[in-house]
């Protein structure tokens, strides 16, 4: 896979639901279409709410792992 | 817009009927989310729910009632945390200052595990152009003023609440 490089970062370590989809959303509007955001977050539930916050708003989800026990995603604005 | 319009955005309609801090939650969190998504999101606020609206939240939590509330301290060795501690009924309405006892701890504990507070999540919710409706006839009852609110929110009835929830694709009493 080739590297992914973040336009931005947004760290949401150590906040719960539902800040980081909060925070994550108001990030990518800032960004121009085709730009991708780094989220790095430390709640477990943020994975699978990450993947359908993706679906719902249609941003991609490019990658979504976990560095250094954090969890990780890559997200490309689309619109 | 309305929901003919096949590129209206998804739905949410809730109810917020309660005005307890823990019960303050589940509309403010859901509401953002979905508004977070993309989402329309509209939140009538009524009965006990109306004071979510007043300017200075003042939402506090009572054991009293919520038997399955655990009462755990937000401080002190880990092992200390998790101990549930077994306080009876009885004694939680007797001991005077028990419910402002329960609000400080809780809140404490929402502060320290990285949850928003009910001002912060509200204050997204405007930010997110949420619909915050307040309850005219809960007004009428309880004798409030529209200036005892928030300017962010709007005044109305069932019917106005009804209207927006006929389109909703999702709607929840809270």
């Amino acid at each position: 896979m080739d590297v992914l490089k973040e336009d931005r970062v947004l760290d949401c370590s150590g906040l719960l639901c539902p800040l980081p989809v909060v925070k994550t959303s108001k990030a990518i509007k800032e960004l121009s279409v085709g730009q991708i955001l780094k989220m790095i977050a430390t709640d477990p539930g943020a994975p699978p709410d990450m993947e359908a916050w993706s679906r719902q708003t249609g941003n991609e989800l490019l990658l979504s792992t976990q560095e250094d026990g954090k969890f990780v995603f890559y997200i490309r604005r689309t619109k | 817009m309305a929901k003919s319009d096949p590129n209206a955005p998804k739905r949410l309609a809730i109810i917020a009927s309660k005005g307890t801090l823990d019960w303050a939650y589940p509309p403010f969190i859901l509401g953002t989310a979905a508004a977070s998504m993309g989402w329309d999101v509209g939140i009538f606020f009524t009965f006990y729910g109306l004071t979510l609206l007043r300017p200075k939240l003042t939402a506090a939590i009572s054991p009293l009632g919520n038997p399955a509330m655990p009462m755990k301290m937000p401080f002190g060795p880990p092992a200390f945390q998790q101990i549930n501690w077994p306080i009876p009924q009885l004694i939680m309405a007797n001991v005077p200052g028990f419910n402002a006892l329960a609000t400080t701890l809780m809140k404490q504990t929402f502060e320290n595990k990285g949850v928003a507070t009910i001002e912060e999540l509200r204050n997204m919710a405007v930010e997110l152009e949420v619909r915050l409706i307040g309850c005219q006839m809960t007004m009428d009852v309880f004798g409030f003023k529209r200036e005892d609110f928030i300017p962010q929110c709007e005044i109305g009835g069932a019917a106005t609440f009804l209207e927006y929830a006929a389109d909703a694709d999702v709607s929840l009493f809270v």
